[in-house]
């Protein structure tokens, strides 16, 4: 009896260990990005953010293999971010849909994943109301009035000015950086001395800054897209003799990204970003997604794009485990509120009520250490949610 | 299909006879589209796709009509599309979601657009023609932008819902409806534009494209003939848009922009243009090449579409149709 | 003290010179062989990435790659020309759209492919940035050296085509490129060499530009559009006129930006569109 007893306890066991590889199923995710044209740098590197936390922490998670589908939109075309999303889930039959570099191809998705219940991982888009479009999409970047109105207060409460000059593309992102810091700024009795909405396809600032300059504000507030024109604004401000040390400059962190910084040199210096990610933060997370990251991708610095990448997968492993491997919206989005982690920018959650991210802004300086240009945090805000939705809810 | 646009210099016929026969149904346009009915059942996985095919190819067709027919090269051609999506997203978005009266209005709408800048179109040739059509696009993509209380501005226009197509089949998932729709759409249209270049009316449009210096001196009002061809494919350009923003019930900027002007001309010119089916062809080469590149090798699928296009004039010049009846006439004459 | 005014003009002046490097070797193609060439800004962004990797990876002084920017992008162009373009030369102009559309395309996804889809960095030697004070004005040193450079090779070009015996042909093909022929012109060698040398100047200008708009696989495309109202603007196959429609799209745009930033994005496209109403051949076109 014993014997027979252990013996069927044995085929039991070995029949549970197998039993996984056995039924072992996958989850798929379908992952919509630009990953060619103007916006094809942001789409590389959040790919690069999905490899290196799939290297690092397997293809398998609670039982299911993880199989990623990617799809090229070719940038801001809502019309393919939407059928992609589409055949996605009819075709290829997916359970998640992730990625997202723009906000016009998220809220084209967010259709998607509303209809088919699809749980939605938004790596980067920033207008504030895109989650609100789906109850099953959730985000772990950034709203960008999260940042500009953490440093619209910010600048007037602490950072000792009291006017300020608003130069901001001219374009959705741009007014909702704008509104984001003259808000708060005003809010905390800052006074807006001028603004002015630059073309999104704008080749050369110099026109600009000058009559930024001409002005003698006490500070200039500033958003530009990613890509070439930070630097192109950079220079621009120190060929117009803008010194960062007399009129202050405050901008969101792509102003500073790495490449920027690399190409506006020592004419960066002092200028002043919040942003929730830099590559220098402190911590020991951090140094290790560094140091992983330059080792497999060429040497480049991962920024905010390959973090949201990184922290999106790491949302969907642990809402997977929570599941048990139920990859049903309903599960997954129950799964995906509340849940806190640390992350490589420090420590974020995800707010319940809303599903939108909340974390920690920074307030750096860009300055030299060690003969190389930083961002250089100094002081941060913690538990920052996105004030539009806050807002709605009043 | 090839030979669907028939030799304007058929010897020993009338133009009456040139004009009946251009009207006959040759088979292998029935096969055609036949065909096109055959993702119903083949792939039905790819109606998503295949409506936006649909959508895509009745915009070529558009192109055609001015740049075929008329010889008037546009690279701001988008413009029609997108101010016939815009159109046909806000009225939606203001609550009248029905879609065959919103695609009716916004073809009407583009068609006026069309009209007013027929005005400056019809006075200049070539460059300064092409450079027209883009500047006016151009500002009209910048004016979009800075509309943006109106249009949405970068993020898209959103809100917008369709009501059921005529009151049932409401937008599914799986595109049934989307593919069904445009398809119908793109066939009506096209017998109208086969009927217009099977007229009288398409036989003046192709004196000019070929001498526009001698028409005049016939007899034939070509700037009122430009005005007119030029309004007729900028509503039907405009409906196309409709169809896009009815089925995808998102408008973006780009589809006014230069990419998606520059993206058609292209297709036009890869299927054949002058051919009534060029730009059918031509749309259905580009998007399923781009559908599969891109499925296959995300990050760098423009290097194979530009291989793709590259060895298409090569060895196919005047596109894929122009070269394909070159053969066939090759070897008809040979055999 | 000098009004800021002069400072808006100088740096348009700037500006519109880098626009006329990027743009004359098109002007010289389309007007003299008809050919349409929409890869053109390829061989420009070719250039740019000749100058960041031999600044970058092999150490090279900015100043030395400029002729390398320039040399490759014509070398490059010239293979182009042989072994593609030729064939097209009695081609539809549609034919030469699609095909040139195809090489960008292709040039594109090259470009990403060897380089990244990174902005590429570059870092001027210091004697090169800053501004100088003039009297009051902020004068930026690169935009300076852009200026300098735009006129040296205005010059040279005027030079070139007035007083040698190929810059006759080459007016002569474009005036009458039949007649050229008749008169034993051997009209193809004149034009893959002024094709070649179109491109390089291309190439400079994209080695020129990464300081001020930088560099992405993009490029490629990104400049086309400029390019192509320069050349309408200033006439096709006409130096001057390229000189003066960049002058005055380049003074325009920064004056726009300056004086009525509302209309910052559309003025251009004003100008083109007002400049191609009172003269369709463009500013200096005769047909």
């Amino acid at each position: 009896m014993r014997a027979s007893h252990l013996l069927l306890a044995g085929i039991a066991a070995t029949a549970l260990g197998l039993t996984p590889v056995l039924a072992q199923e996958s989850v798929k995710i379908g992952v919509i990005m630009t990953y060619s044209g103007q916006f094809a740098d942001a789409a590389t590197q959040m790919d690069n953010g999905i490899k290196l936390y799939m290297k690092q922490h397997g293809d398998t998670v609670a039982g299911k293999k993880i199989e990623i589908i990617r799809k090229d939109t070719g940038g801001p075309a809502p019309d393919v971010a939407k059928r992609l999303a589409q055949e996605l889930v009819v075709r290829d039959k997916v359970d998640i849909l992730a990625g997202f570099v723009l906000t016009p191809n998220a809220m084209a998705a967010s259709d998607v994943s509303d209809q088919a219940k699809k749980f939605m991982v938004i790596m980067n888009a920033a207008t504030a109301i895109i989650t609100t479009k789906s109850n099953y999409s959730t985000r772990v970047s950034q709203t960008l009035p999260q940042v500009t109105e953490t440093l619209g207060k910010w600048a007037a409460t602490k950072g000792g000015v009291t006017k300020a000059y608003s130069m901001v593309s001219d374009y959705g992102p741009g007014h909702d950086a704008q509104g984001g810091f003259e808000r708060a700024f005003k809010a905390a009795g800052g006074e807006i001395v001028g603004a002015v909405r630059m073309p999104v396809a704008n080749p050369d600032f110099s026109a600009f800054v000058q009559r930024a300059k001409d002005l003698n504000p006490q500070s200039i507030f500033t958003f530009v897209p990613g890509g070439a024109q930070p630097a192109a604004l950079g220079k621009a401000f120190a060929e117009r003799g803008v010194n960062p040390k007399t009129i202050k400059i405050f901008g969101t962190g792509e102003v500073t990204d790495d490449a920027a910084l690399k190409n506006m040199g020592d004419a960066a210096l002092d200028i002043i970003t919040a942003w929730h990610y830099d590559h220098n933060h402190d911590s020991k997370l951090n140094k290790d997604f560094v140091a992983a990251y330059k080792k497999d991708f060429g040497g480049d610095n991962p920024n905010f794009f390959a973090l949201g990448g990184y922290d999106g997968m790491h949302l969907i492993y642990e809402t997977l485990k929570k599941t048990g491997g139920k990859a049903d919206g309903d599960s997954l989005i129950a799964a995906a509120k509340g849940l806190k982690w640390e992350s490589p920018r420090g420590p974020v959650s995800i707010d319940p009520e809303t599903r939108d991210i909340i974390q920690t802004i920074y307030i750096r300086r860009v300055e030299k250490v060690g003969g190389e240009l930083k961002n250089v945090e100094f002081d941060k805000i913690e538990n920052v949610k996105d004030p539009v939705k806050e807002a709605m809810k009043k | 299909m090839a030979t669907a646009d028939t030799p304007i210099n058929a010897p020993g016929q009338t133009p009456h006879q040139i004009l009946a026969a251009g009207m006959r149904w040759r088979p292998i346009e029935i096969v055609f589209w036949l065909a096109a009915l055959l993702p119903f059942v083949v792939a039905p996985d790819y109606l998503v796709l295949a409506s936006q095919i649909a959508i895509t190819a009745l915009f070529a067709l558009s192109l055609d009509l001015i740049l075929g027919y008329a010889g008037i090269v546009s690279l701001g051609h988008a413009a029609f599309f997108g101010g016939g999506a815009y159109t046909a997203g806000i009225i939606a978005k203001a609550g009248w979601g029905e879609p065959l009266s919103g695609l009716l209005i916004a073809a009407i709408v583009a068609g006026i657009f069309g009209y007013a800048s027929s005005f400056i179109i019809a006075r200049f040739r070539h460059l300064t023609l092409i450079m027209m059509t883009l500047g006016l696009g151009l500002l009209l993509h910048e004016a979009a932008n800075s509309a943006g209380w109106l249009t949405g501005g970068s993020d898209g226009l959103q809100g917008v819902r369709m009501w059921p197509l005529l009151g049932t089949f409401s937008f599914d998932l799986w595109g049934k409806v989307a593919y069904t729709y445009s398809l119908v759409v793109l066939f009506l249209l096209f017998l109208v534009a086969r009927r217009l270049i099977n007229s009288p009316f398409g036989l003046a449009l192709r004196g000019i494209r070929e001498n526009p210096t001698r028409m005049p001196a016939i007899g034939a009002p070509n700037n009122a003939h430009i005005r007119k061809i030029y309004t007729i494919a900028a509503a039907m350009a405009g409906a196309a848009g409709a169809l896009l923003a009815q089925t995808t019930e998102t408008v973006s900027l780009e589809s006014l922009g230069f990419q998606r002007s520059a993206e058609i001309l292209v297709m036009l010119v890869l299927g054949g243009a002058g051919r009534l089916y060029g730009g059918l062809i031509g749309a259905l080469i580009f998007m399923v090449a781009r559908d599969q590149f891109s499925g296959i090798n995300p990050q760098y699928w423009y290097f194979w579409i530009g291989i793709l296009l590259v060895v298409v004039v090569m060895f196919l010049p005047n596109g894929v149709l122009g070269g394909l009846s070159r053969l066939t006439s090759l070897w008809r004459s040979r055999s | 003290m000098l009004p800021p005014a002069l400072g808006v003009l100088f740096d348009g002046f700037a500006y519109g010179m880098l626009l006329f490097l990027l743009s004359v070797g098109m002007t010289v193609t389309l007007g003299m062989m008809n050919f349409v060439n929409l890869a053109h800004c390829a061989f420009a962004m070719l250039g740019g990435y000749v100058t960041v990797t031999l600044m970058n990876r092999f150490g090279w002084p900015f100043f030395a790659t400029l002729p390398m920017a320039f040399l490759i992008s014509a070398f490059v162009s010239v293979a182009f020309e042989r072994v593609l373009y030729r064939r097209l030369y009695r081609a539809s102009d549609l034919d030469q759209v699609l095909l040139t559309i195809g090489i960008a395309f292709i040039s594109v996804a090259a470009a990403a492919w060897f380089f990244g889809t990174i902005q590429q960095p570059i870092q001027m030697p210091s004697y090169l940035r800053g501004s100088l004070n003039f009297f009051g004005l902020n004068i930026s040193v690169y935009r300076l050296f852009l200026v300098g450079t735009g006129l040296a090779v205005t010059l040279l070009l005027a030079f070139a085509l007035e007083y040698t015996r190929f810059g006759a042909q080459v007016r002569a093909a474009v005036d009458n490129q039949r007649m050229a022929r008749g008169l034993g012109i051997n009209v193809d060698r004149t034009f893959a060499v002024t094709f070649a040398v179109g491109s390089g100047f291309a190439g400079l200008g994209g080695a020129l530009a990464i300081e001020i708009v930088g560099l992405d696989p993009s490029f490629a495309f990104t400049y086309l559009v400029y390019v192509l109202i320069v050349v309408s603007v200033g006439g096709l196959g006409s130096i001057a006129g390229s000189f003066a429609a960049a002058t005055l799209i380049g003074i325009s745009d920064i004056a726009g930006k300056y004086y009525v930033p509302q209309l910052g994005a559309f003025l251009i496209y004003l100008v083109m569109i007002a400049v191609l109403m009172w003269r369709p051949a463009g500013l200096f076109g005769r047909r």
